[in-house]
């Protein structure tokens, strides 16, 4: 039982010095060919492993990852979790994923540190009060848990929020979700690695994927810098490097790539205890169990692949994070970085088949990917497994951008996701 | 208490003559101008500044610059703070006030230490495998109150902040010798050239040395025309040579409201970066203790600040920069008891004269728990010689060096390793950017010198860039500690990462180093890494059988230190924040008691409250005055945009769904402006002017996209069509008369009697004037009511209102605002893009179905209309609604189910008002297969209160439409 | 942040531009299929490397104009009106 992580592990560790601990996941090499490769080892492309061989007993798997597992946008993030989603289709999308992530820290026995501290997003305007009416309805005609805070309720729970009636971005009340939160972010990918490597998972790292194997227009393998590797079933879980999968396999996908901006300030002794978005700035924050401000905001809008973002933007987020927060201007930034995110007209995912038989896609989650991570895999996972859509994801098909069936929800709410 | 001042001469930067009292915890404490506060600090002989992070372990001042990772404190001056200050940058000022961080209650008796019992128990990464049962929210508020360094402010800051952008020839980075010279030369080949000193006085390390050829090359460089800034930070490289940097203005005093920092954009033809190296730590147990620092930075205190970090000195070497440190502080006076030598004799290139030198040896042990007492010396192979135990209170560390590689490689500049000297260098150039000195791996100061002045003419004169002559630290072991040490030893001092918890992260197979550094926080603390991340590679490789090259530093990114929030937004805060939009006659509306609120970025009046009414109130009685007999209305946000061209007909049927060509001109006709996906995205009224001249109103949000799609169609895809568009929204203002009386308030003023309404039709336009002012006179509706746009030129808007305002209230009439506006637009069941409708509206959901037949363009939008999920019967569809019991509103935002949620919703309210004509609510609503349920009886439910409501027949009031026509 | 070369006023900051996305792409007439219309409204070679894209210069002249830019390195290769062909 040494793999079990447990207090009392963690005593037994601390009696031999921590000397007895194994690999949390093991690093294989791969074999030749697999029932089910997984291109990407990401949040995404882990939980689709686990879930294969969870749920539907697909073991001899392979995920493999150009650089090192959860190093993508699962790495990336902003750590946020929810499932305010106004339309039925994303609602339940999205409440399947934070219920998984509910249960995951015991079902994988590595703790993910879900922190359900509840969301608050800030209304600026009557009108914006008018918006979170409808969402908060919505949301609980989909069975979610929402509510609308008064101003005041808004102050008490944010302390340092400009709530002057002259403030330039004023605050007028806010719709709440008290379920959603945020999670530690490589503790996802860690603990569906670990948990995937047990159930006999063969996770790949340093393995990059050079072109499909095709044979009568069938996918039947992938070509690495390992050398080719074999399975009838190949699934893409790539987030902002899906175009260039899709393109060694010799088709087009309604993704465009942006870089997404987040960054942390130095450690501050906790005083913000909720998740806050702020749709009249496009900034969010949170406090981490570190201490650090964790902020994030709006894309970088020019298509890139690289991993810096641009500086106008860490300005304009920082500005709205300031204009909100006044007092934060002593504040450091500490680090900055960027995702490369894959965006799709309705910022909604596509999970299911390509145009190649056999091969399978998971993409399209742009901003949004990191709080989808366990209905993405389960969801996958399935398609793999029966060949069929899992139900949650039959409206999340590439065939809506041809029938116009788009499930748009920034456009419905006028908010970002 | 074993630092203490020196003598004179020592302390190059300090102004003896110039004492400076200063709080530290409360106590006051007496430092000198010139002082750093962790430099009187350590002359005041205070030790312990603060705690670690995770084990709350005793933390003193370790480093003398940018690296410091655990001298933290708190400034606080007035009433706001200044949280997590490196003491080894603040500059001492009179009245400075600092607190220690992370201690409760306080820093010599901190509650927390306790986890220092607990530290067998807190490994690397133990929160993963622990606090999972029953839920983690359970241990999370304990988890909490340990976690952060500093409190945050929650005050206002009332001190400012700025930006400049700058462009110039050569930006050196850097003010120590490399830097100068490098600058010197591009200057005297005639670059624009900048050079950035990170600290209040150029110089370097030969500076705070009083090297006299310092003050020469300074001098040289300003008659050369290089332009030095000082206390100006480069954080950061980003695209195409823009360099970021932070200059400090309130170093040294703190007037509130003061300048406080100022953030220079730098666009660079040529960048160098000359800054330096940071001293690498020696990894032995205890290596934590206050008391331990860099041999560099304690010859810095000694020299350049005249403080001496203890009187018995022991160094811990693993280069032979350890044996000029012990020369330079014995001829302070400070006693170096040894310099202990982790590598064979073979390895060291350097001797200290008069100093007990042992090769092969380390630090076995240090004694003393809040303060070093002394140490035990041993020999690396663990039995050639004996332990002995050295009674020093200062150990220094003098590991080799880490070149300062950050701005190349955030410059796109790739790094190798090198063996001799064990350190990461760049390999090469980075685009656009010259690594010089330290930096780059070249030490000796001779090279340097020359080789920082051929980049700096080179850069100048474009000739080709001399590589870098790496080299000139003779030999260092790529690892600072012995295998076989027993005990605690750190790598990231703030974080607590200690080689054990790197070991377990090998064992566990985090073996990537960003794995590494997420897995054990290694180099994610305040210090970036600075001191820990060299270290905590060569570990991971020992550990894992690789070479650090293989191994691999995790990326470097901006900014290279922590830069303030305040520096980086500058002065867009508060009402500079994407400025809001205020009416030409602002001051008119606050004189009619205006209340004003945001619209979109426009500043508007909501309504015109008398005394004691509400918003709603004053909005109930404007819209019924308007019924009843005349409004008066500033609608000058509307959008204007006019189009001129021999194509201005054709290009406006591409863009609106309705026919703008067979207008006539002086005829108006209503618009609905779609994307090219078939979403409504506004809606306006299009009149010509003249055979190729179109007025072009848009919504008020809508007018900067309408003219930008409209500049994107032209120039992108109709490029054939001539069309010339012009925004005109800021150059005229509108003025809407508006009521069954507006005409009579119109002419009792005198307005031109063409315009009356039985000679001028509804959706017409007219060239009219009054008096010599210029009109444009739209007759268009929004309220469903007689109504008169009067556009004019924009500075004019105030005279008008105040010309028609005694006609207006004269006959009972008044001013209205949005609120009302809401009202009479509902009540005629007229949408309000944005509000009604949302960005996934087709126009036949909103009853334009039949406007598409019988067109021929194919306009914007259109084929999307033709694809299934646009012909879905589902749809939702605008409706009206009213409450079955004609009493109770419906609330905006309340979904259309009949179910006990979870249930589907059919639908939802978009508009709902308190209707003043019909005293009885109305609403709009979409709904799914509206436009066949009327008189259906639906439920709408909000915040679990429902509500029996029935589709009804829109327009509420005035069905024919008869009051239009005046 | 890139310096962008507007066709018309040569290079500036790029928070004076707006990115109108990929370049050359062909608008299908009405009777296109519902397939057509989506490749032309939705799918993009998005490609890792050089991408033709249109930017306009809005906070500034206001003129659409295309370039050449990678979608790594963001070098910016050539600079030229909507109207003309594809360099190379």
């Amino acid at each position: 039982m040494r793999n079990h992580y447990s207090a009392w592990s963690l005593l037994r560790g601390a009696i031999a010095g921590h000397r007895n601990w194994t690999a949390a996941w093991r690093d294989a090499t791969p074999k030749p060919a697999y029932d089910v490769i997984v291109v990407g080892g990401g949040g995404h492309g882990l939980a689709t492993a686990y879930y294969l061989a969870k749920n539907h007993r697909i073991t001899n798997v392979a995920v493999i990852e150009r650089g090192w597992i959860g190093g993508g946008n699962t790495g990336r993030n902003t750590t946020i979790v929810r499932s305010n989603y106004l339309y039925p289709a994303s609602a339940r999308l999205y409440d399947f994923s934070l219920k998984l992530y509910e249960k995951l820290s015991l079902e994988l026995n590595f703790n993910i540190m879900l922190s359900q501290r509840g969301l608050v997003l800030l209304a600026h305007s009557r009108h914006d009060l008018d918006s979170m009416s409808r969402w908060t309805n919505a949301l609980r005609m989909n069975g979610i848990d929402a509510d609308l805070l008064t101003a005041s309720q808004v102050a008490a729970l944010l302390p340092g929020l400009d709530m002057s009636p002259r403030a330039r971005i004023p605050v007028l009340g806010a719709l709440t979700q008290p379920r959603a939160g945020t999670a530690r972010h490589d503790a996802v990918a860690w603990g569906y690695a670990r948990a995937a490597s047990l159930l006999g998972v063969d996770i790949i790292q340093n393995c990059e994927v050079r072109g499909f194997a095709l044979r009568d227009g069938r996918v039947v393998g992938v070509d690495t810098n390992l050398g080719p590797i074999r399975a009838e079933r190949v699934a893409i879980a790539a987030a902002g490097h899906s175009s260039v999968l899709a393109e060694l396999a010799g088709f087009r996908l309604p993704v465009t790539s942006y870089a997404l901006q987040a960054l942390v300030s130095e450690p501050l002794k906790p005083f913000l205890n909720t998740v806050v978005l702020s749709p009249g700035t496009g900034a969010y924050l949170s406090q981490s169990d570190k201490g650090e401000l964790v902020i994030g905001a709006m894309l970088d809008l020019f298509p890139s692949y690289a991993q810096r973002g641009s500086f106008a933007i860490t300005q304009s987020i920082l500005a709205g994070v300031l204009v909100l927060f006044p007092a934060f201007s002593r504040l450091k930034m500490l680090r900055q970085w960027a995702g490369i995110v894959d965006v799709v007209q309705d910022s909604s995912p596509i999970i299911g088949r390509t145009p190649v038989p056999g091969l399978y896609i998971n993409c399209g989650w742009g901003t949004g990917g990191f709080k989808g991570i366990p209905v993405g895999g389960w969801t996958l996972a399935h398609v793999l497994a029966t060949g069929e859509n899992h139900p949650l994801a039959e409206p999340f098909q590439l065939e809506r951008f041809i029938t116009g069936r788009l499930i748009d929800e920034a456009a419905a709410s006028g908010i970002a996701h | 208490m074993s630092g203490s001042r020196l003598a004179p001469p020592f302390g190059t930067r300090i102004e003896r003559s110039r004492p400076i009292s200063f709080l530290f915890n409360g106590h006051v404490l007496a430092g000198l101008q010139g002082d750093t506060l962790a430099s009187a600090l350590l002359a005041n002989g205070v030790r312990l500044v603060g705690r670690s992070f995770k084990l709350h372990r005793p933390r003193g001042i370790f480093s003398c610059g940018i690296e410091e990772p655990t001298g933290i404190v708190d400034l606080i001056d007035g009433s706001h703070r200044t949280p997590n200050v490196r003491a080894t940058l603040a500059e001492l000022h009179d009245g400075l006030a600092a607190q220690s961080v992370n201690c409760w209650p306080g820093v010599a008796f901190d509650v927390g230490s306790v986890n220092g019992w607990l530290a067998p128990l807190l490994p690397a990464g133990f929160y993963y495998k622990t606090f999972k049962w029953p839920t983690w929210r359970l241990f999370e508020p304990a988890v909490r109150r340990m976690a952060g360094l500093g409190r945050a402010s929650l005050a206002a800051d009332s001190d400012r902040y700025e930006e400049v952008s700058a462009q110039v020839d050569v930006l050196v980075i850097g003010g120590g010798i490399a830097g100068l010279c490098a600058a010197t030369a591009a200057a005297e080949g005639g670059a624009r050239t900048t050079l950035l000193c990170a600290g209040p006085v150029p110089g370097g390390t030969l500076g705070w040395r009083g090297d006299p050829a310092i003050a020469a090359k300074i001098a040289k460089a300003a008659r050369a025309g290089v332009t030095i800034m000082t206390r100006t930070l480069a954080f950061g490289v980003y695209d195409h040579n823009l360099v970021c940097a932070t200059e400090q203005l309130a170093g040294t005093a703190t007037l509130p409201g003061a300048l406080r920092e100022r953030l220079w954009k730098f666009r660079a033809r040529s960048i160098v970066s000359a800054q330096g190296a940071t001293e690498r730590p020696m990894i032995f147990p205890g290596n934590d203790r206050p008391g331990v620092m860099l041999a560099g930075a304690a010859d810095k205190y000694a020299h350049a600040y005249g403080v001496a970090c203890g009187r018995r000195v022991v160094i811990a070497a693993n280069g032979d920069s350890a044996y000029r440190i012990a020369g330079s502080l014995r001829a302070v006076g400070m006693e170096v008891l040894a310099v202990l030598d982790r590598r064979p004799n073979s390895h060291i290139g350097a001797h200290a004269e008069g100093v007990r030198s042992l090769a092969h040896t380390a630090i076995g042990r240090v004694i003393g728990s809040s303060s070093v007492r002394g140490c035990i010396a041993v020999a690396a192979d663990g039995h050639s010689t004996p332990p002995e135990r050295l009674n020093c209170d200062l150990i220094l560390s003098a590991g080799g060096y880490a070149p300062a590689v950050h701005l190349h490689s955030q410059a796109g500049g790739r790094l190798r390793w090198v063996k001799e000297a064990s350190m990461f260098v760049p390999d090469g150039f980075a685009p656009g950017l010259v690594s010089v000195g330290a930096c780059a791996g070249v030490f000796p100061q001779a090279i340097v010198a020359e080789h920082a002045e051929e980049v700096g003419r080179a850069l100048a004169l474009g000739f080709t860039v001399p590589a870098a002559p790496v080299g000139g630290l003779g030999r260092s072991l790529a690892s600072s500690r012995l295998g076989t040490a027993r005990g605690k030893q750190f790598i990231d001092l703030q974080n607590d990462v200690a080689v054990s918890d790197v070991g377990l992260a090998a064992l566990e197979n985090y073996r990537s180093v960003e794995h590494l550094k997420r897995y054990t926080t290694t180099g994610m603390a305040t210090d970036q890494g600075k001191t820990s991340n060299v270290d905590a590679l060569v570990l991971l490789g020992e550990l894992t059988r690789r070479e650090p090259a293989e191994v691999g530093t995790t990326k470097y990114r901006p900014p290279f230190a922590p830069v303030s929030f305040g520096a980086l937004v500058g002065r867009r805060v508060g009402s500079l924040y994407r400025p809001l939009k205020r009416l030409a006659a602002v001051d008119w509306h606050a004189a009619r008691g205006a209340l004003f609120e945001h619209f979109g970025n426009w500043h508007r009046p909501a309504a015109y409250p008398l005394a004691g009414e509400s918003l709603h109130d004053a909005a109930q009685r404007e819209a019924r005055s308007v019924r009843r007999s005349v409004g008066l209305f500033d609608g000058s946000p509307l959008g204007k945009i006019e189009l001129w061209g021999p194509d201005a007909a054709q290009f406006l049927d591409l863009m609106y769904v309705g026919t703008m060509s067979t207008l006539a001109a002086g005829q108006a006709r209503y618009g609905l402006l779609l994307n090219e996906h078939g979403v409504v995205v506004d809606d306006g009224i299009v009149a010509r002017l003249g055979e190729g001249h179109f007025w072009v109103n848009t919504t008020s949000a809508g007018v900067e996209r309408t003219a930008a799609a409209f500049e994107e169609w032209l120039q992108c895809e109709f490029t054939a069509l001539k069309v010339l568009v012009t925004p005109v929204t800021s150059r005229f203002g509108n003025v809407t008369v508006c009521g069954p009386k507006a005409w009579e308030a119109m002419a009792a003023v005198g307005f031109d009697a063409a315009l009356a309404p039985n000679s001028m039709r509804h959706m017409t336009i007219r060239e009219s004037a009054f008096g010599a002012l210029p009109l444009r006179v739209l007759r268009a509706s929004f309220t469903g009511e007689l109504s008169y746009e009067i556009n004019l030129p924009v500075e004019q808007t105030g005279e008008m209102l105040e010309r028609l305002w005694p006609a207006v209230t004269g006959r009972g009439g008044c001013v209205y605002g949005i609120e009302a506006l809401e009202i009479l637009r509902t009540e005629k069941g007229y949408i309000h893009v944005g509000t009604d409708t949302d960005g996934t509206t087709l126009p036949g959901d909103i009853g334009f179905a039949r406007a598409l037949d019988g067109k021929r363009a194919n306009f914007v939008g259109r084929r999307s209309l033709l694809r299934p999920a646009a012909r879905d019967p589902q749809r939702l569809q605008l409706v009206a609604l009213a409450p079955a019991d004609g009493r109770t509103l419906l609330p905006t935002g309340a979904q259309v189910a009949d179910g006990v949620p979870p249930t589907r919703a059919e639908g939802h309210v978009t508009s709902s008002y308190w209707s003043p004509e019909l005293e009885a609510p109305v609403a709009l609503a979409m709904l799914a297969r509206g436009s066949e349920r009327l008189g259906a009886r639906i439920c709408v439910q909000h915040l679990g209160r429902r509500i029996d409501a029935v589709v009804v027949k829109a327009p509420f009031v005035d069905p024919l439409g008869e009051r239009l026509h005046g | 942040m890139m310096r962008i070369p507007c066709i018309l006023c040569g290079e500036r900051d790029e928070s004076e531009f707006t990115c109108g996305g990929t370049a050359h792409l062909v608008r299908p007439p009405l009777e296109a299929s519902d397939r057509e219309w989506a490749e032309y409204l939705f799918f993009r070679d998005n490609p890792k490397g050089v991408h033709l894209e249109r930017w306009r210069h809005s906070y500034g002249c206001g003129q659409w104009f295309n370039i050449e830019r990678h979608s790594v390195t963001h070098e910016i290769s050539s600079v030229y009106a909507v109207t003309e062909p594809p360099p190379r």
